[in-house]
């Protein structure tokens, strides 16, 4: 696809993206009923849960990209890689605040070191390194084939700590999804709140993935000039 | 195979044999830690027990790192590295080479540490200590190497070492504390085995990604 072309798909997905949001927050807020016991607070977790599962995407986007690099050492794969796990630490960040929002009038806590929550937070903590490897390799290619590394080592991490910390008493509810536990009345607002949610993180993707490939280019022109004076 | 990584091994170990430089370095910082934790865990002196594993294993990561720096910086220093990069082995053979002595290293800090405090249940402690210095290794020689590509060596390798060997330092401060407050060693079966697991996955991804991080 040319540039023009490009362009205009993120217009249609700004556009589409504008209207979903509001569309999720209709839902969120007004279409799905009141909580039994939480009240209005449980709304948070269209949220809450949406972002969540987004993040999960952007890092599996970004470990298929470090792979990819490794591989066909394109560094159009580098710019997916970046893009998405900068994607993931935000979409994380959200479940992080929105967590203890939530928590703290229901389990009288801001946080508690239960399973879920320290792997999610280590989680955050892992890709937070990734970016953290970026930032202090100055040479791009090496930066690239540096940061794929540790990117597989973060995702093939993750499910060891979760299993590593399992066993211990879990007091975070349950995946609603799995055990069916969701009331069907509730369930079209929490469906349109995870596809936009995938939505944002298709759009933000792109624009970031354009932001870098631009970025790279003004600096490769810039070095070319410097050699040039 | 085994040759190759045996005279990788060897040097590294003799190179340390002669300096004493991490080895020196652990375990001074070791014991500087455990001063420390010594007036920060005033408060709790009846039930310091507890807090033991959790003290150890905190000390042992933090002398591990400095360990894991060593390894890498002492290559950049004389440009020795391209030197170890133009020796016509696999890369992933240069890695078990570094992990094992690197391993061996620790290993040796952690065993004068551990007994320092316990004395019963020594053949314990040191499966525990040889299980997780393996999997601390596995991951520390691969972000070793990582960390020695970037501008801030030092200073980046806990930062990005210590999320990933969460599961081991989790799990051996389990066990540890499994060991000092229990007869019953078959629970010990449990962190050992993710442990080894561990301990197996990052070895075999860094024996295989090795080469990348190492490549000019």
């Amino acid at each position: 696809m040319d540039q023009r072309g490009q362009a205009r798909l993120d217009e249609f997905l700004g556009a589409l993206l504008f209207a979903g949001m509001i569309l999720a927050l209709y839902m969120a807020f007004l279409q799905a009923p009141r909580e039994k016991t939480m009240g209005d607070l449980q709304r948070i977790f269209y949220f809450h849960v949406s972002s969540g599962i987004t993040g999960l995407t952007a890092f599996a986007v970004n470990f298929a990209a470090s792979v990819m690099y490794l591989v066909r050492r394109n560094r159009w794969w580098d710019h997916v890689a970046l893009s998405s796990a900068e994607l993931g630490v935000m979409f994380l960040s959200i479940v992080l605040v929105t967590g203890p929002i939530w928590a703290k009038p229901v389990w009288f806590v801001w946080w508690t070191w239960s399973p879920r929550l320290t792997s999610s937070l280590v989680l955050w903590m892992l890709y937070v390194a990734y970016l953290l490897v970026r930032n202090y390799v100055l040479d791009p290619d090496r930066r690239a084939l540096v940061s794929a590394v540790f990117g597989i080592v973060a995702f093939v991490d993750a499910p060891i700590v979760w299993f590593s910390i399992r066993w211990w008493r879990d007091i975070h509810p349950a995946p609603m999804l799995e055990t069916g536990g969701l009331s069907p009345s509730m369930r079209p607002a929490f469906y349109t709140c995870w596809a936009v949610f995938q939505i944002l993180f298709i759009y933000l993707l792109r624009r970031r993935f354009f932001l870098e490939a631009s970025r790279q280019e003004v600096e490769w022109l810039q070095r070319r000039a410097d050699m040039v004076s | 195979m085994p040759a190759k990584v045996w005279t990788i091994f060897r040097k590294d170990l003799l190179i340390e044999l002669r300096t004493k430089d991490s080895l020196n370095a652990m375990i001074f910082f070791g014991i500087v830690v455990l001063v420390i934790f010594n007036f920060a865990l005033e408060a709790i002196r009846e039930s310091i027990r507890a807090a033991v594993p959790g003290v150890l294993w905190v000390s042992f990561a933090f002398s591990g790192t400095l360990g894991l720096n060593r390894m890498f910086a002492a290559e950049k220093e004389n440009s020795c590295l391209q030197g170890l990069l133009m020796v016509p082995v696999d890369r992933g053979i240069i890695y078990l080479g570094k992990m094992i002595a690197a391993c061996v290293v620790i290993f040796v800090f952690s065993l004068i540490f551990f007994n320092l405090t316990v004395w019963r249940e020594i053949p314990y402690v040191v499966l525990v200590c040889l299980v997780g210095t393996l999997g601390f290794t596995a991951v520390g020689a691969l972000l070793s190497a990582i960390a020695a590509n970037t501008k801030m060596r030092e200073v980046l390798l806990p930062l990005i070492l210590f999320p990933v060997v969460l599961p081991i330092l989790v799990n051996a401060v389990e066990a540890t504390a499994i060991i000092l407050n229990t007869v019953d060693y078959r629970q010990l079966k449990l962190p050992l085995t993710i442990m080894t697991v561990f301990t197996i996955v990052f070895a075999t991804l860094a024996y295989l990604l090795f080469e990348y991080v190492l490549e000019d």
